[in-house]
């Protein structure tokens, strides 16, 4: 058949990443309420359609710039590991937070879908999120979910589905940078671009390497092998 | 009241509110403070100081971060309330 395609579940710690995917998967990875508790990779099949969705639980972070052995292994993965599609788990209550790793992800991939979850909880505080206008601002789909009560899974696998059927294309909204960065990145994207070719995002690369990510370097010198990287 | 008072985080008493201003730290730990909410216009309040004065607890984009003086006293900011 073929029909299986990878999914990952990226998001702040915290935010129900294992209570969805546990929920979804029917698995039951332990979750608890304290930090680096997702520790390695989990993984699951959701059967939906005719398709097997093979989710993977990354760990919780609240960045991917590889400060810790966390981010690396999330960021690593959503870069190297292609998933096909990369759903960024948010607490609506505390969005601010939240959206600082849901941006970073958006520059780091395409097909990605933000997936608001702790929606009755928020709602109880009075908080109201219009996704309509968050999807029409971020370029890809916004889903508002309770993962603990099992409320807005159809439309989340529908969309995952729709994605991955192409159905839906997803053109996530790029952060501009000050025109000084801006610049720079103007000069070394194309030489990325050409050593890189599309394996990767250039322009995301390039601003990686004017931050002075070593750590990506390597990571790239790698996996791609030495061909590229003999200076 | 017309000049903004400019005071460092360590210095903060519990209670205060004080508007970041500036991080004077490079590399991975500014980019840690910064992904933690310690950015430039976040409002952070002191929320306790330990007995001996460090660390102490900050609220910032309604999480509890405590930090130990080495960061909190490269962060500045304009002190916003006395904490009466």
């Amino acid at each position: 058949m073929g029909n299986s395609y990878r999914v990952a579940l990226a998001g702040n710690p915290n935010t129900g990443k294992s209570t969805l995917f546990n929920a979804l998967t029917g698995l039951r990875q332990h979750t608890g309420n304290w930090a680096g508790k997702t520790v390695s990779l989990a993984q699951g099949n959701v059967l939906y359609k005719d398709k097997t969705f093979n989710l993977i639980d990354l760990p919780g972070t609240y960045s991917l710039f590889s400060n810790s052995n966390d981010e690396e292994v999330a960021r690593n993965y959503i870069v190297f590991e292609k998933p096909d599609v990369t759903v960024v788990v948010l607490d609506a209550t505390s969005l601010e937070r939240n959206f600082n790793l849901a941006l970073q992800v958006l520059e780091m991939t395409k097909n990605v879908i933000i997936c608001i979850n702790l929606i009755d909880v928020a709602e109880k505080q009075g908080i109201n999120i219009n996704e309509r206008i968050l999807t029409n601002r971020l370029g890809v789909p916004v889903i508002k979910i309770s993962a603990r009560n099992k409320k807005g899974f159809p439309m989340l696998l529908d969309t995952i589905d729709r994605i991955v059927t192409g159905a839906i294309e997803c053109v996530p909204v790029q952060t501009t940078y000050p025109d000084d960065i801006e610049e720079q990145i103007k000069n070394i994207e194309p030489k990325v671009s050409e050593l890189i070719g599309n394996r990767l995002s250039a322009r995301w690369v390039s601003l990686r390497l004017l931050d002075g990510d070593e750590k990506l370097l390597n990571e790239i010198s790698k996996r791609f092998g030495q061909k590229e990287g003999s200076e | 009241m017309s000049i903004p008072k400019i005071i460092k985080l360590v210095n903060g008493e519990k209670g205060n509110l004080i508007r970041i201003t500036s991080l004077n730290l490079d590399g991975v730990m500014r980019r840690r403070l910064l992904d933690l909410g310690f950015v430039a216009g976040a409002i952070v309040e002191v929320i306790r100081k330990s007995p001996l004065g460090d660390p102490i607890a900050f609220r910032v984009s309604q999480t509890t971060i405590a930090l130990r003086k080495e960061e909190s006293s490269r962060i500045e900011g304009v002190l916003m309330t006395d904490g009466e």
